[in-house]
């Protein structure tokens, strides 16, 4: 994981999301600074890192899911080149919490971080392999422009954070 | 004729409501793009790719579709392979009966609209919902869609404002504010999608091996679209698969691009369904087991395997139906898809597509408001020949038809390989040398004809010629018959060429071809202009394809004798340097097209190379800092072929700066003809504000039709660049 590469991802990012860098330790801390109440998630698979402590719950109901403000989810790959990170989305609910929640926070280990898209191609083929079969590449906010201007947020969130563990 | 009058009636009213709206938004999309494009230094790489996925998937599409069977299959979904829209629309059907479902959503997707499913499913008593915000605009209006990717482009905010507040019982009226409307349209929307039992959406991409879709959003509503009811149903073209998820990298990079002139959507979903994730009812406020989820992928045919069969219309199946084509084209972004659509399909490709999936009535429809310009060639992510398979509609269109009680009179003038019943104005302008010739044995009685009201009516109303444009006037003595008294004036020559004597450059504009003999000879060039036929592409351009043919094997023959002796061949006119380096490709024996591309040169292309290897550019005349206004041709500028006419003009001190619009709306024969006159002149309104004043610069254009269209927007003449550097 060369600094390279996450200086690129960042600066790509920069135009679509907020980019944080963290360690695990610093995580909790970080997460809560980003967080607005109420926080749904789905559980993290990094050494480490919980979303225990962070006030993200992580059982819910569909109906905190409508009232939820923001959504925390791991991210399997980190794209340089686009800003995008790739969500996994399996039984624990990622699809839902990182679509229907007006902030969606990904959390990506750094060492998840790949170049470009061919990269990432790559490291899909491997997720497939391994039966994480159905993953979004989420670039930024949802947006439209249907009603003649380009408007941020419309069936997901309209404002994105991205968590990098550097030492993950 | 009326027909024409009401085709000419029917644009008129469709500029008028739609222009504005499709106008802003395809420019703007095609800048993005273009920008987009520049910044992807993988661009072409991933093209080639792309296109070679496709050729591979469409020829081992029958294996694929077992592929994915079984793929679908194992992951515990079902397939549906749908013959026909009919077939389709019972398997949605009997889907929604077997769920005891009353309400489906679904998301953007063509191929549903192709098949009217929503009519199928509201006739027979199911609730319909629009996701998409475009498309929940359109759905409110019940129009059709005007664009692929944006299908209510052609609505400003305050229409969409007119139309909720006229349709809905609003507490406060909406504004024309895009935000306040996004919101309002979300919030319903969303209300449907959580209520709903059933989610349709189309796919971008099947990977057969897998059974995934790839869903290309931006708005976030496939993704609710696709999880949040326990059914998922998939309908899409069996087009769509490819054998691998590696396939999909190459199309994740340009569909964007091309499409909206972004990096990338906001969402590139890769699902593989029936998907893991709980069911939220919220109405019971409780997740429901995700093993309850039930997957129907619907793959329809529906005249795509016969379009597998077909050697021209094969290559419409490559397409990812990213709008490109129709962002790019200036005759769409005049009059919009309303106008440039058939039943279904818009823009370029849409004829190959209403050709392939509807009728050639449908495709006919349409096909006339592509002029062949290729502007939309470079755009394409798949590399599809769109001119090309236009021209193929066009040609089968011309045979379709009925015989005309003028036919007679015509057939009789007009030495061409097709049939009756060929629109009498397409074979008015397909054999255009043959009025030159004749006209040009007395140049002052056909001008005087033609401009004469009788003449002037006779071809309204044969030709379907407008009277609001001045005919090109026949020159009193052609390039050949002044060169032929002139000779060479080469003593030294260091090398000889053949001018290729155009029809036009020959019969009508002298000066040009004069002023590249002048070019040539002062870089010691020995000039040779032989007798050679027009190049075709005037019935190229009326889609008489065997007539062009004739025209390609005689030019060939005529040219190739001199290119055996060591001669290139310079082209005045840019629409037959693409003939000659393009489209001949399509109509010789590839040796005999490779042969004459390769020799072939555009004038200042040639010059440019003369003086890049030792010429004395001191010949030329002098530019001494003088402005000019430049106006390069399409076909030019796709063959990259613009930049020598800049640089030479710039290293002989000339301040040159270029126009922006892909087209000048003349294209050829299609600023003549009455049905397209108002179109023509919209689009060559763009370029005048492109352009803006001239004022005290020199005005000048490469084609032919583009000097004629400048000539009427700046009322001057508009000579060839060629004719600013001629030595005298």
């Amino acid at each position: 994981m060369s600094t390279d590469l996450l200086s690129t991802f960042e600066s790509s990012l920069a135009g679509v999301a907020t980019a944080h860098t963290t360690t695990a330790a610093a995580f909790a801390e970080t997460l809560t600074g980003i967080v607005e109440a109420p926080a749904l998630g789905t559980p993290l698979p990094y050494d480490g890192v919980t979303l225990d402590d962070t006030g993200v719950e992580t059982e819910f109901s569909p109906s905190d899911l409508e009232a939820a403000s923001t959504g925390v989810t791991a991210a399997s790959v980190g794209i340089a080149d686009y800003g995008t990170v790739t969500i996994p989305s399996g039984s624990a609910g990622e699809e839902l919490v990182s679509l229907y929640t007006p902030t969606h926070v990904a959390v990506v280990a750094a060492s998840d971080v790949v170049a470009g898209m061919p990269e990432a191609y790559d490291r899909l083929g491997e997720e497939f392999e391994a039966g994480r079969d159905t993953q979004i590449l989420a670039t930024g906010a949802s947006a439209t422009a249907d009603m003649g201007t380009l408007v941020q947020g419309v069936h997901g969130p309209h404002e994105t954070h991205v968590v990098i563990l550097e030492d993950r | 004729m009326s027909s024409r009058r009401e085709k000419a009636a029917e644009l008129r009213r469709l500029m008028e409501t739609d222009g504005e709206a499709v106008g802003e938004h395809t420019r703007t999309v095609n800048q993005l793009s273009d920008y987009a494009i520049t910044q992807f230094e993988d661009y072409e790489a991933c093209r080639e790719a792309a296109r070679g996925i496709k050729e591979r998937a469409i020829e081992n599409l029958p294996e694929l579709i077992d592929t994915v069977q079984e793929a679908v299959e194992a992951n515990g979904g079902q397939v549906h392979i749908a013959q026909t829209a009919a077939d389709a629309n019972r398997i949605v059907e009997s889907i929604m009966d077997a769920r005891d479902a009353e309400k489906l959503v679904k998301s953007k997707s063509m191929t549903t609209e192709e098949i009217e499913v929503n009519d199928h499913l509201e006739d027979a008593g199911y609730e319909v919902r629009e996701t998409d915000l475009g498309e929940f605009v359109i759905q409110v209006a019940d129009e059709a869609p005007s664009h692929l990717i944006g299908p209510a482009m052609h609505k400003s905010p305050e229409d969409i404002a007119a139309l909720f507040n006229r349709e809905f019982d609003l507490d406060e009226e909406l504004t024309g504010d895009p935000h306040q409307l996004t919101e309002f349209a979300r919030e319903r929307v969303g209300a449907h999608i959580r209520d709903a039992d059933v989610g349709m959406t189309g796919a971008n991409f099947v990977v057969a091996e897998s059974g995934t879709l790839m869903l290309v959003t931006n708005e976030g509503n496939a993704r609710k679209t696709a999880v949040t009811p326990d059914t998922h149903i998939a309908v899409t073209g069996v087009e769509k698969l490819v054998p691998s998820l590696a396939d999909l990298q190459p199309f994740t990079e340009l569909i964007s691009r091309t499409g909206t002139g972004q990096d990338i959507t906001s969402y590139v979903s890769l699902l593989t369904p029936p998907v893991d994730t709980p069911v939220p009812d919220f109405e019971a406020d409780e997740f429901g087991d995700a093993d309850d989820r039930e997957f129907h992928l619907v793959l329809l045919d529906n005249g795509r395997m016969g379009m597998r069969e077909d050697e021209d219309l094969r290559e419409t199946l490559y397409c990812i139906r990213c709008g490109a084509c129709s962002n790019t084209c200036a005759n769409f972004q005049s009059v919009g898809g309303h106008a440039f659509g058939g039943d279904t399909y818009t823009g370029g490709i849409g004829t190959g597509w209403e050709a392939g999936v509807h009728s050639l009535d449908s495709a006919g429809e349409m096909n006339d408001l592509c002029t062949g310009c290729s502007r939309c060639v470079p755009k394409c992510p798949v590399k599809i020949d769109i001119p090309w398979v236009n021209t193929v509609v066009r040609d089968r269109v011309n045979r379709s038809g009925d015989a005309d009680d003028f036919d007679f009179l015509v057939e009789g003038l007009t030495p061409d390989e097709e049939p009756a019943g060929l629109d009498l104005q397409k074979r008015f302008f397909g054999n255009v040398e043959t009025f030159a010739k004749v006209g040009s044995l007395a140049p002052e009685l056909a001008n005087a004809v033609a401009q004469s009201r009788p003449g002037g009516w006779l071809l309204e109303r044969v030709a379907g010629v407008d009277s609001r444009r001045d005919l090109p006037e026949l020159a009193t003595e052609t390039l050949r018959e002044w060169y032929g008294a002139r000779g060479s004036q080469v003593t030294d020559a260091e090398r000889d060429v053949v001018l290729y004597p155009d029809l036009y450059t020959d019969y009508f504009d002298p000066e040009r071809g004069k002023a590249a003999v002048r070019v040539l000879e002062a870089l010691d060039v020995r000039v040779h202009i032989p007798e050679v036929p027009e190049s075709g592409r005037a019935p190229l351009s009326q889609g008489m394809i065997e007539t062009a043919r004739e025209q390609a094997r005689a030019v060939h023959g005529s040219l190739v004798d001199h290119i055996d002796r060591g001669r290139d061949v310079v082209v005045v006119e840019p629409s037959d340097a693409a003939m000659f380096r393009e489209d001949y490709s399509h109509l010789l024996p590839e040796q005999s097209h490779e042969r004459l591309a390769e020799h072939s040169y555009e004038i200042l292309e040639y010059v440019y190379g003369l003086l890049d290897n030792g010429a004395d550019a001191d010949a030329l005349a002098a530019g001494d800092g003088a402005s000019v206004a430049y106006h390069s041709h399409c076909q030019q500028r796709t063959l990259g072929l613009a930049e020598y006419t800049e640089e030479v003009l710039d290293d002989a001190g000339f301040d040159v700066r270029t126009s922006d619009v892909e087209c000048c709306g003349m294209a050829g024969s299609f600023g003549y003809k009455s049905e397209y006159y108002e179109v023509s002149v919209d689009v060559g309104d763009h370029l005048r504000d492109d352009l803006g004043d001239v004022d005290g610069e020199r005005l000048v254009a490469s084609g032919t039709s583009c000097q004629e269209q400048l000539g009427v927007l700046y009322e001057r003449d508009t000579p060839h660049p060629v004719e600013l550097l001629s030595p005298r």
